[in-house]
Order: structure tokens, then sequence, then C-alpha cells
């Protein structure tokens, strides 16, 4: 907010610079009182497209795969061996692959939204999705352990490291239950949001910037750091492919460790 | 700057939750994993599936064939020995044969010749015992017509001739003994 403020001091006549308000998008049309906003429709459109691709990707089953399925498979392997059995361990990974290739995927759409031209917003910039999904995953973790250890055994787990005895448990009990039951899903949803949404007002800001600096400054002056704005939103942009991904990735690999922890005998 | 924008933003907190997206987000994300779970986690768990059998399968193949080709191979050698006992022994065999044979022939062609001259010398037995009475007999006449002349009358009687024949043929017998 002060920075706008001060951009609006500084120009005297008018750019708006990007803020969160430029996440708080107009419904597209509405249902009833709900107004259904574009991030909605893009959540919904990722559904088809992870599942349409990903059964495209795998519905011969060919055991010489064609172009779709190896890339599919490339993917799916990706997640199912790199993630899950490194995480969890080869006992008892089966169960989450389905979740956690679905997560991954889920993420990786809606993040690539960012970056897709005409789409141009990630969906994950708007932190609702982001705690559904973190609550989710909190669950998840919480319930498998819950169900291996019991309750009190799975509390034990993950608030009393392995060896530790005596006075010493008065401070590590809260603060283990704290870092790993807690905060845990907080971090989740924060870090996912925050690169989303930084990143998007990044691009934001320098395209809007370049364009009023080229087109709307009223100083011809102005123009080639308008250009360099541009160059650096494209420049930018490449970054911010590489930290979609990741992001997806993080997200999917810490779920899957979180599980693995939470199923682990010691830790 | 717009100020309803400025008081807009300060309503909405990034961080805060919008119920509608946030349980959207948690349907739409559910029918996702359960899609995936029914129709791709299989199709894909299948595929690797037969790609793991297939690939042991020809490993198995390979190693089935394999042990087939040795056995085969040893199958044959055993063969090539056995026939070369086979050859062998056939071949020592019709030496023996052979041999068998010749010594047969010889103790054929030898009783043979045996047999010829026992008969040849049978033959000449006979001829010369013939021979012999022939001459006795002749050696008679002679002896008789030489003794008639001598003395001077014909001996009349056949019997009484004969017996003196043999008389001296016996006692010329004897005499040769």
């Amino acid at each position: 907010m002060t920075t706008a403020l001060t951009f609006v001091a500084a120009e005297g006549e008018g750019f708006t610079a990007p803020g969160p308000g430029s996440f708080e998008l107009p419904p597209v049309f509405e249902i009833g009182s709900l107004g259904v906003t574009k991030s909605m429709l893009l959540i919904i459109l990722s559904a088809f497209i992870v599942v349409g691709l990903s059964w495209y990707a795998s519905r011969k089953a060919a055991v010489v795969p064609g172009r779709a399925q190896f890339a599919g498979e490339y993917l799916y392997g990706f997640i199912r061996n790199g993630v899950a059995r490194d995480s969890i361990g080869s006992e008892h990974f089966m169960k989450f692959v389905p979740y956690l290739f679905s997560l991954f995927t889920f993420i990786l759409v809606n993040n690539y939204y960012g970056i897709v031209p005409f789409l141009q917003f990630p969906s994950f910039s708007r932190i609702s999705y982001v705690y559904g999904l973190a609550a989710l995953t909190w669950l998840i973790y919480n319930g498998v352990g819950i169900a291996k250890h019991g309750f009190l055994g799975y509390l034990k787990l993950q608030t009393i490291p392995s060896g530790m005895k005596g006075p010493i448990l008065v401070l590590l009990i809260p603060l283990e239950f704290l870092s790993n039951i807690l905060v845990r899903p907080a971090t989740l949803a924060l870090r996912l949001f925050a690169n989303l949404f930084a990143g998007h007002l990044l691009l934001i800001l320098f395209s809007l910037g370049g364009a009023y600096l080229i087109l709307d400054s009223g100083n011809a002056w102005y123009a080639p750091v308008g250009v360099v704005s541009f160059l650096l939103g494209i420049a930018v942009s490449f970054l911010e492919m590489l930290v979609m991904f990741l992001q997806a990735y993080v997200f999917t690999l810490l779920t899957a460790m979180y599980i693995g922890s939470a199923l682990a005998d010691e830790h | 700057m717009d100020t309803t924008l400025l008081a807009a933003e300060g309503e909405h907190s990034p961080l805060a939750v919008e119920w509608p997206e946030l349980i959207l987000g948690l349907i739409v994300f559910g029918i996702v994993v359960a899609l995936v779970a029914k129709f791709v986690v299989p199709n894909f768990e299948k595929a690797y599936a037969e790609r793991t059998a297939a690939i042991e399968g020809g490993i198995e193949d390979a190693q089935q064939a394999q042990k087939e080709a040795q056995a085969a191979l040893e199958k044959y050698n055993a063969q090539l020995a056995e026939a070369r006992t086979e050859a062998a022994r056939i071949r020592e065999e019709a030496k023996e044969q052979g041999a068998q044979i010749v010594t047969e022939l010889r103790e054929q062609a030898k009783a043979e010749a045996d047999r010829i001259t026992a008969a040849a010398h049978a033959q000449v037995e006979a001829e010369r015992a013939q021979v012999l009475a022939q001459l006795k007999a002749e050696v008679g006449d002679l002896a008789t017509q030489l003794a008639g002349r001598i003395v001077g009358e014909s001996l009349e009687e056949e019997a009484r001739q004969k017996r003196t024949v043999e008389r001296f043929i016996t006692e010329l017998e004897g005499s040769a003994n």
C-alpha cells in the first residue's frame, strides 16, 4: 500500500502500481450471490487438463509406450519413484502415489497458468486454494500417523526425538509439537502462495510499468526505460517458470516427507 | 489513485480465507485425486507391471533357450561319442570276422585237400590191387602154359589147375612177405 502511495506521490498524475488488489479480480459471472471469479474457472479447467492429459497418456498402458505414454510415464515415474518411494519407503508408498501425483500435476498446471498467454493468473496466488491443499496434506499425514501408532504413540513420535531423556524434554516437546504439527501446514501454504503471489506481482509490475513508461508517462525519455522494464519482465518470466516447477515439486516432496516421517518407526 | 480500490484492498488481506474458493479448490482437487486414482494410476502401474513381466519373461525365455541348446549340444556330443565307439566296435568285429573267415576257409581248403589226397590214395590203392589181381591171373596163365609146355602135358581139370595156381600165388605172396 505504501509503495502504491509513494508511486502516486512521485508520478503525480497516477501510475497505479500493482498490489494485493491486483489479485482481487471481479467475478466473471454470478450464480445467485456467489461471484464466480477467474481463478475458480481456472481451477476447474486445471482438473480437466490434469485428468484429461494423464488419462490420455496412460489409457493404452502399452508395454512399448508411444510418445504421450512415455511423457506421462516419465512424469509419473518421477513422482512415484523419485518422490513417493524415496520419501515414504517402498513398503507403504503405493497408497499415496495417486494423491502425490495429483498434487504435483494439479499445482504444476495451476502454477503455469501464470505464464500462459490470456490466462496469465496463477491460481495459487489466491491463498484459499493453498489453504485447502495444505489442510488436506496436514490431515493425511497426521491421519496415517495416528492410524499406525495410535494417538499418543503418534504424539510421542512427533514430539520426542529418539534418544532424548530428562528435563530437556520440557523444552523439546512444545517445540517439536509446534514445528511438526502446527507450523508445517502454515509454512507449506505460505511458501507456495508467497512465491506465486510475489512472482505474479513482479510480472505485473514490469509489464504495467513498462507500458506506462512507454505510452502514458508523457515523457519520451522514459520510453527506453520502459523497454528495459519489458525485457526484465521477460527474464523474470523465465525465472518464474523455474519457480513454478520448483514450488510444485517442493510442496509434493514435503507432503511425501511428512507422510514418511509420520509412518516412520523412529525419527 | 482510486480511493475505492484502496478501500477494497484494505478490506481483503491476501492471507484471508475465501471460503468459496477454499471449498471449490478442495472439491475440484478431490475429484482430480479420485479420477487419477481410478483411471490413471492403475494404467501406469499395469504398464509397469507388464513391461517388467515382458522383460523378465524375455530373460527367462533366453535362459530356457540357452539351457535347451546346452542340452541338445550334450545330447549330440553323447551321440557322437556313442557312434564313435559303435564304429570302433564294428571295425573290431569285422576284423575278427575276417580273421575267422580266413581261418575257416583255410581249414576247409585243407580238409578238401586231405579229402582229395585220400581219395587219390584209395583209387591208386584200388587200381593197384586190381592190377595185382589181373597180374596174378595172367601170371597164373603164363605159368600154366609155360609149365604145360615144359611138362608136355595139359592139365585137364580146371579145378585142379586153379588150386595149383592159387597155391602158387599164395606161395608167391608168402615169399613176397
